[in-house]
């Protein structure tokens, strides 16, 4: 303990001379610039930065990494994204795989992100209920989604696997065993639920704390009223509840249209591009193939930008939405 | 309607009800759907390579004895056989061919027996193949990605407090032109998620000069607007008389931010402290970008390569994979209260 001490020490010693003399060179209240600096330039080279070359790299093609090398192409990338030949049909696009990234991705998110709020706003009911360890309980929901997507992936893929413990059972139920990564229908199923088996805790903690704040005094009186207890559930708890139920549905939406690192791991995006989501599109054109298309990868960065701007504007314009009503109540 | 007074009601009677019993039927298969894997996962680790081909698996790590015979340079497999008068005994295979088995017995190695292959059976016994883990350190350089991993982990995460809890003792005590139009600045970058800017993040860590180094990892991060905005929110609570009376004193502002400013925002740095560590070390996508070369790989990095080669060895894959979930468990276990209310307040991960 002594030595962190002197560390810590030396560290504080290093930095006092120089901020009395900045304090002296730029009055009190400027002083505030140098505490905000270093954080400033951390956003600057890696979040602002980016924002603009990343417009830059959209409308260059070529396979240069500098952008100042790169060729002006206009909007040819993102015509190679979007040109089908008949948008009735993925395979005459010419970039199918985008196509079908997105579509997976859309699919993805309604399915996952509506099973995984109904299991955890029935888990978050279930847990406001008067049982006995709930403390225990809502740590037993939460502990999935600490682990590192890597590692969840890794479990199922081993209970998943051709000689795996799913596929026992099924022999032991006088079953024939399934590919269960391999067939294109199941890996799809197994991307919605490994996902929801990660992440459910998460949502499911954001709506307790939602039913926690709930005034007791509305269910009571509720109880006098001698309400049944659907109507209870329909006419308080759930319009109370309605603000975190929003924000709960827009942050699953957000995330599940990035989806990456599990699924990455688990099935790889495949059988074919079953399981290819958009933001491993973006990976395996900008980074992992021969090629790297930066200005490809670029391109579709921005799209899928526009549609998460669009769904922060709607959590915007719905909780609004609900809040007036709220007060209009 | 009876179903729903199970959803509703917030204070049971003081007997248990079937709604009850209903609430923890379904909280014990929420048990059993969460864990059991994990459980499952620990148990495998345990067996050795051979246990693990077996083919419908056991639960414990039960592997086939083996004994040394006189005579014989590697150790055999031991079986029960069924001799010819129904008893059985205990024998070592020396080899097989076909459907036909050659076996001796331990004590008497020169007399040989010839059995069908279906009147024998393993003896197995249960072997915890602590080898799996010693073997980790041994073989590969997994020391090294572990220590890349809580490198990056603890610069990161010290280096997250600083800046941050800087930026927020400016934005919430300081009154600057721009001071505003800054904080604007930094929340909206709440919404841009770092997927989208991965191709031109990789060109300014390249140009800079910090790819294949751990650097290149643990700077681009460093600045997050959720802990400003967590430890803003938190300094906005101290009382400014306290800064003031220390200003009479003569304190420089370094003082003030170091010696009044943190201790007191000690409870918010602990919150965004276990967050910066649980997205260091769970952190995927842009050391997947940025480490290239094996030296820097992190341990999510590593497992991610090695369950990708073709003959996955799901021995050392598996021990790896519980290394990976012990440290991010322990701050779990010992940690949870601030964890759960953290996240609860803050609605961020």
């Amino acid at each position: 303990m002594h030595g962190v001490d002197r560390l810590l020490g030396g560290f504080f010693n290093l930095f006092e001379p120089l901020f009395r003399a900045a304090q002296r060179w730029l009055g009190l209240s400027r002083l505030g610039w140098l505490f905000v600096g270093p954080n400033l330039l951390v956003f600057g080279l890696f979040t602002f930065l980016p924002i603009l070359i990343n417009l830059l790299y959209a409308s260059t093609g070529g396979v240069k990494l500098m952008p100042l090398e790169r060729p002006f192409t206009g909007a040819e990338n993102f015509a190679i994204l979007l040109e089908c030949r008949d948008y009735l049909d993925i395979q005459s696009c010419r970039k199918d795989v985008f196509w079908r990234a997105t579509f997976n991705t859309a699919k993805f998110s309604l399915i996952q992100v509506g099973l995984m709020v109904g299991l955890s706003l029935l888990t978050a009911l279930v847990l406001n209920r008067k049982i006995v360890g709930r403390g225990f309980w809502r740590g037993v929901f939460f502990y999935p989604v600490l682990l590192s997507p890597v590692v969840v992936a890794l479990i199922w893929k081993w209970l998943l696997q051709s000689q795996g413990v799913f596929n026992a059972g099924l022999l032991a139920a006088g079953a024939s065993p399934v590919d269960w990564l391999l067939d294109a229908g199941w890996a799809f199923f197994w991307t919605v639920f490994v996902s929801i088996w990660a992440h459910m805790g998460f949502y499911t903690l954001i709506l307790l704390a939602g039913l926690q704040a709930i005034p007791k005094d509305m269910y009571e009186a509720a109880q006098l009223d001698a309400a049944s207890p659907w109507r209870t559930l329909r006419r308080i708890t759930l319009p109370l509840l309605m603000p975190n139920l929003i924000v709960v549905l827009v942050l699953a939406l957000i995330r599940a249209v990035q989806i990456f690192d599990e699924v990455f791991v688990l099935t790889g995006g495949g059988p074919g591009s079953a399981t290819t989501f958009i933001v491993q599109f973006i990976y395996q054109t900008g980074f992992a193939e021969q090629i790297h298309l930066y200005g490809l990868a670029a391109a579709a960065s921005l799209l899928l930008a526009l549609g998460l701007i669009a769904l922060t504007l709607a959590q915007l314009r719905l909780t609004r939405a609900s809040e007036a009503g709220q007060k209009a109540r | 309607m009876r179903t729903l007074a199970f959803f509703t009601r917030t204070r049971g009677r003081h007997r248990l009800d079937w709604t009850d019993w209903l609430s923890y039927l379904y909280l014990g298969a929420g048990l059993f759907t969460l864990f059991a894997p994990i459980v499952w996962l620990l148990m495998s680790s345990l067996k050795t390579e051979s246990a693990l081909g077996q083919f419908p698996p056991t639960f414990l790590p039960y592997s086939q004895k083996t004994v040394t015979v006189a005579g014989h340079d590697k150790l055999l497999p031991l079986f029960t056989v069924r001799q010819a008068d129904g008893s059985l005994r205990e024998m070592a295979q020396v080899r097989r061919i076909g459907i036909m088995a050659t076996l001796v017995d331990p004590a008497q190695p020169t007399q040989e027996v010839r059995v069908n292959i279906n009147d024998r059976k393993p003896v197995s016994e249960l072997t915890f193949a602590w080898s799996n883990y010693t073997d980790l350190f041994a073989k590969f350089s997994f020391g090294r990605y572990l220590w890349n991993s809580v490198f990056i982990t603890v610069v990161a995460t010290l280096l997250t407090l600083l800046i941050n809890s800087m930026a927020a003792f400016a934005l919430s005590k300081y009154q600057f032109r721009g001071q505003k139009a800054v904080f604007l600045l930094i929340i909206a970058t709440l919404m841009i998620p770092p997927t989208i800017i991965l191709v031109p993040v990789f060109l300014v860590i390249n140009s800079v000069g910090l790819l294949n180094s751990l650097w290149g990892v643990i700077l681009p991060a460093i600045a997050t607007p959720t802990g400003v905005f967590l430890l803003r929110q938190y300094m906005l609570t101290i009382p400014d008389e306290l800064l003031e009376a220390a200003r009479m004193d003569h304190a420089s502002e370094w003082r003030i931010y170091w010696k009044i400013i943190l201790p007191l925002s000690a409870p918010a740095l602990a919150v965004l402290a276990i967050f910066s560590v649980m997205w260091r070390w769970n952190d995927f996508l842009l050391p997947l970008i940025v480490l290239s070369k094996s030296e820097v790989f992190t341990l999510q990095l590593a497992l991610n390569s090695f369950q990708g080669e073709l003959n996955t060895q799901w021995h050392y894959l598996l021990a790896m994979t519980v290394i990976t979930l012990v440290p991010i468990t322990l701050v779990f276990a010992f940690l949870q209260k601030y964890i759960t209310t953290g996240i609860a307040s803050a609605g961020v991960k």
